[in-house]
């Protein structure tokens, strides 16, 4: 109760920000995920330095922010979870990915040490739908010969909130196993068979820590800043990896961003050596016709110069920055898509 | 003479009272108006859900934002049952230090330990939410837990209570941590009122050879139940809306146990978790109308509290 009456109270202060500073033609405004808020706001500070041009983003999550684009309160909004092209149409927005990241399961297993057990798909599906119940059960053993694995019972940690991490990491399980497909699915919250719900990246980091046997998984931001013990993913080529800024790259290089209509690709089990399987982009949408085309432009310009010059800013703070080929179709889809009601590109 | 006795400023104070009173008017009134368009929005929020769903929402436990097939039930049972824990910890905790500090501590300490409950009631929740996941947890999983399960793991019946790997979080916890943090409110409202028993009632039951616990029984408690009552409700109130600090132990599983140590959910926490990325008009809607419920809980509880204490004053006076 007290809590419904909180988030009108938020919600009416985000629309009347935003709708103060749209007044302001020289700011341009976005809401959604949370997920990229750190690296957003971070561009956003540097690029007003550069051109005395705000950016304002207020991380409400990526159903928020779809909210807030439908209603046109932003100038853009931001999701983790891409929409499909059928829903783009539909409600006239344009979308394309900003950054990537990585989600990495993090382990809390005696006796084992960083990145030295490893794991399936198959496997992790299994053990998150509370099939595998043990350390030391066959299918994992079979996995890890000649590591010590314990008998101890396997806890689960999954986010409680609805989260663009979770989005990722049940895509992949979907991809990996029929039956997750079946009985689960894959969103941004999702009815989990087991487990114990932490509420963000720091309460499953935290539940993990504190839960002996535990297995989660979170930002690999998150899981190298906190040092956590990870384990080893076996990708679609059949390579056991881990997560690092290379595997990233090289799940984002293969993926076929030309023959994804609206960039709909989600970097999840995408082939390649060295791909880390649990690898994914943050969006931004905007409207096709823009009543302000020159609203529009700024908010286009700002991400050009991110893609341009916010690499770095992006590294630094363990996002993985998007491939020049990449960036060249969306500047190209920017043309094609997004114009002024006069029919004119805004780009 | 009667020039000077100016009727001017008579009706110039008339005129104010006039105002003071219909603003005074006014603000009382914009509480109905709040409580009404609160409901309001509640349902027009959580029509999609009730058309969809209708009664079996209550009693449905399945909670499927991917195939979007909602019930509250989860939440509901682990909104009562970590409220009824906290209740029935806090109570008795709460009657013995309001006793204390009314009737037995030293005049010298009276002072610094209700400064200090009061200090208890107003920490943050989130503070709560944290020393409870950080020190509490970690603390109860390792000492208390193996020991509640060797305890009462065999008991029939009450050993389901205590099945499961001791994790330290989950619904007993999130009780305990209720409990911590409903004691200061029902302490405070429970000193404050034992404090306002007429003396002279006291000393003529101690006059009569009454001991302190069948005067605190028979004088005391008599005299100011409504207020006591009053002090509880409070503490049940904060225990059924409490978001942060639940959310933190509780474990956020959409799950329904009969054990205690494992995690579960709250409405409060349901709502504060995945309010922010629901999207479908149906995910939101169901979420709305948990916070309906919730709602409707509270409500319930305090008319039948003030049902309950009418009732006790009826029977007032009639031989026992």
């Amino acid at each position: 109760m007290k809590l419904q009456f909180g988030r009108t109270l938020i919600a009416a202060a985000v629309l009347s920000l935003s709708a103060s500073a749209s007044a302001f033609a020289s700011d341009i405004t976005g809401a959604g995920a949370t997920f990229p808020y750190p690296v957003y706001a971070k561009w956003a500070e540097a690029y007003k330095a550069k051109t005395n041009i705000g950016m304002n983003y207020q991380s409400i999550g990526s159903g928020g922010g779809i909210k807030q684009i439908k209603a046109k309160t932003v100038d853009f909004g931001a999701s983790d979870k891409p929409l499909t092209p059928e829903e783009l149409e539909k409600y006239g927005l344009t979308q394309f990915p900003t950054v990537m990241g990585g989600v990495v399961p993090v382990i809390n297993v005696d006796g084992i040490k960083e990145g030295q057990i490893k794991l399936t798909g198959a496997v992790l599906a299994d053990i998150f739908m509370g099939k595998i119940k043990k350390w030391n059960d066959p299918a994992i053993a079979g996995l890890n010969k000649g590591v010590a694995l314990p008998a101890g019972e396997i806890t689960v940690v999954h986010r409680s909130d609805g989260s663009g991490t979770t989005f990722l990491f049940t895509n992949y399980l979907t991809k990996v196993s029929p039956e997750w497909k079946d009985k689960v699915g894959s969103e941004a919250s999702v009815a989990w068979p087991v487990g114990t719900g932490g509420k963000g990246n720091e309460g499953v980091a935290n539940f993990v820590k504190q839960i002996k046997g535990s297995i989660g998984y979170v930002e690999f931001a998150y899981a190298k800043q906190n040092k956590m013990n990870f384990a080893q993913l076996q990708n679609k080529d059949g390579v056991f990896v881990s997560p690092t800024e290379d595997n990233f790259k090289a799940a984002a290089a293969n993926a076929q961003w030309d023959k994804a209509p609206g960039f709909y690709e989600i970097l999840t089990d995408e082939p390649g050596k060295a791909s880390w399987p649990i690898t994914g982009a943050t969006f931004i949408l905007m409207h096709k016709s823009q009543a302000s085309p020159a609203q529009a432009a700024d908010v286009l310009k700002f991400f050009e110069w991110a893609y341009a010059s916010g690499d770095n800013m992006a590294l630094e703070l363990d996002y993985i920055p998007m491939p020049d080929s990449v960036v060249k179709l969306i500047q190209g889809s920017w043309k094609a898509n997004i114009k002024g009601t006069d029919g004119k590109a805004v780009y | 003479m009667s020039k000077t006795l100016s009727t001017a400023p008579l009706n110039r104070h008339h005129l104010f009272d006039q105002v003071f009173r219909y603003t005074t008017l006014f603000f009382a009134f914009l509480v109905f108006a709040l409580l009404a368009g609160i409901i309001t929005s509640l349902i027009i929020g959580s029509m999609p859900a009730i058309k969809e769903f209708g009664l079996g929402f209550l009693v449905s436990a399945e909670w499927n934002p991917v195939t979007e097939k909602f019930g509250a039930l989860v939440p509901i049972v682990g909104t009562l049952v970590t409220s009824i824990i906290a209740l029935a910890i806090g109570i008795p905790v709460s009657f013995g230090i309001a006793l204390f500090l009314t009737e037995m501590s030293p005049p010298w300490l009276r002072r610094p330990l209700g400064t200090a409950v009061e200090l208890l009631a107003g920490i943050p929740s989130i503070i709560y939410g944290m020393w409870g996941l950080f020190v509490f947890a970690p603390v109860f999983a390792q000492h208390v837990q193996p020991w509640l399960k060797a305890t009462f793991g065999d008991i029939p019946m009450i050993g389901l209570l205590f099945e499961g790997a001791p994790m330290g979080i989950g619904m007993l916890t999130a009780g305990i941590i209720l409990a911590i943090m409903v004691i200061p409110f029902i302490a405070a409202v429970m000193r404050d009122v034992f404090e306002i028993v007429p003396p002279m009632l006291k000393e003529s039951a101690y006059g009569l050879g009454a001991t302190t616990w069948e005067v605190v029984w028979n004088v005391v408690l008599p005299y100011t139940k409504i207020g006591v009552a009053g002090g509880i409700m409070l503490g049940l109130g904060r225990a059924l809306g409490e978001t942060m600090a639940v959310t933190f132990v509780i474990g956020n599983a959409h799950q329904l146990h009969a054990s205690l140590f494992k995690p579960g959910n709250s409405i409060a926490s349901a709502l504060a978790n995945e309010f922010t990325e629901a999207d479908g008009e149906l995910y939101t809607s169901a979420l709305i109308e948990l916070g309906l419920i919730l709602f409707c809980i509270t409500f319930i509880v305090l008319a039948s509290s003030k049902l309950l204490l009418a009732q006790l004053k009826k029977r007032e006076g009639k031989v026992t």
